[in-house]
């Protein structure tokens, strides 16, 4: 009964095809660091997982975001899990996505035919960062502003048109209730979108491509 | 390899990974679950004594309207609810009182009195209650409902007996 309909579905998608192409796929001698770019992955699909569970009671407004935020810590039942997760893979997903880089660089994988893959690599660290950044602020705490008046000053520095980035990144001059929605909104729509836009291409590159093989000693 | 009972290096994998990731998404799904329930988990508000008015301005058959609030904490910030109804004294014995909820058995929109209908009227959906409550016209499916807990306190105020929630 289950094979007919797995038979069905499989003539249909294609399903065998998909399995040998993208998890049975063919890979050099590799190691452990040759796993960081699937945590990567594993990463973002864990921050937007328990980022839309987030949403479910965090409230982007300067009334109510640290509130929120504080009652998803001690009010809701295992708010502080999610909360816990998205905060620390945060930080671990700025790290592993660094390290990953520091491991394709080592090893030259980002040379021909993979020069595609590699900048579209560095478009999705600098996404990360910018995740980063603008989750940062949600919390709305004394930190979280300070930090964000910090960075977008930093932001602000750049000579001609530092006034113009800085207005923009704040929506006005100042830190106020339209920067926590412009960075609320860049965090759970534009970001995440780009971000999972351009994974898309990095795993079709990576499929396209095959991995590269381990340097030997005469490379 | 295949052919033999001895598990291949290949399966190993695919079942750890299999395992683990199961138990990774037991662990964070089950509390995902509770998570997203939690607040219709939660319990109302307590069960207290509301004072609806004082008993000497209440006259014999005709309704007296009351009304009053209640603060219910629901997430970060508190929600007042108002309540209200009619109270009804049926004869001179003070015992003889008749407490009902404006709250319409419809769909919840409060009823008003009408001395010229004699009829307590819902503007939502024309329902149509006496003046002990019974339904006269209109969809809902019960008379209006009953505060059958109420007291006199000792300075003269009718008080009743208002549940959480």
């Amino acid at each position: 009964m289950w094979k007919k309909v797995y038979e069905w579905l499989d003539e249909r998608l294609g399903l065998n095809d998909m399995y040998t192409n993208l998890l049975d796929r063919p890979e050099p001698t590799g190691n452990w660091w040759n796993t960081l770019g699937s945590a990567s992955l594993f990463l973002f699909v864990m921050q937007g997982l328990t980022g839309i569970f987030l949403t479910v009671y965090y409230t982007p407004s300067p009334d109510h975001a640290y509130d929120s935020v504080q009652y998803i810590m001690e009010g809701v039942a295992f708010g502080w899990l999610i909360r816990g997760i998205h905060h620390w893979g945060a930080t671990l997903m700025v790290l592993v996505v660094f390290i990953h880089m520091l491991r394709v660089f080592f090893t030259a994988s980002f040379k021909y035919p993979r020069e595609l893959t590699w900048l579209i690599g560095i478009g999705l660290l600098l996404m990360t960062l910018g995740m980063g950044f603008t989750g940062y602020l949600l919390p709305w705490n004394q930190r979280a502003f300070w930090a964000t008046t910090v960075g977008t000053q930093i932001a602000g520095s750049v000579p001609f048109v530092g006034e113009f980035i800085l207005k923009a990144l704040r929506g006005g001059p100042d830190l106020s209730a339209l920067t926590l929605q412009r960075f609320f909104s860049a965090h759970i729509w534009m970001l995440p979108a780009l971000l999972a836009g351009l994974i898309g291409i990095h795993l079709y590159l990576i499929i396209k491509h095959g991995e590269s093989h381990f340097p030997s000693k005469e490379d | 390899m295949s052919g033999s009972n001895e598990l291949s290096r290949r399966d190993f994998i695919k079942v750890t990974t299999g395992i683990v990731g199961g138990l990774i998404g037991a662990a964070i799904g089950l509390p995902t679950i509770s998570y997203l329930i939690d607040p219709a988990l939660q319990e109302g508000g307590k069960d207290v004594w509301v004072s609806i008015g004082k008993f000497e301005d209440m006259q014999v058959g005709v309704p007296y309207p009351f009304s009053f609030t209640r603060v219910q904490v629901n997430g970060w910030e508190r929600t007042s609810n108002s309540f209200g109804g009619y109270a009804l004294r049926r004869s001179d014995d003070p015992k003889d009182l008749l407490i009902l909820n404006s709250r319409c058995t419809h769909l919840a929109c409060s009823v008003n009195w009408s001395e010229e209908a004699q009829a307590y009227l819902c503007p939502c959906h024309d329902a149509k209650f006496g003046i002990e409550g019974q339904v006269l016209d209109g969809p809902p499916p019960r008379p209006l409902d009953v505060y059958n807990e109420f007291r006199l306190s000792a300075d003269g105020l009718v008080e009743i007996f208002s549940k959480a929630g």
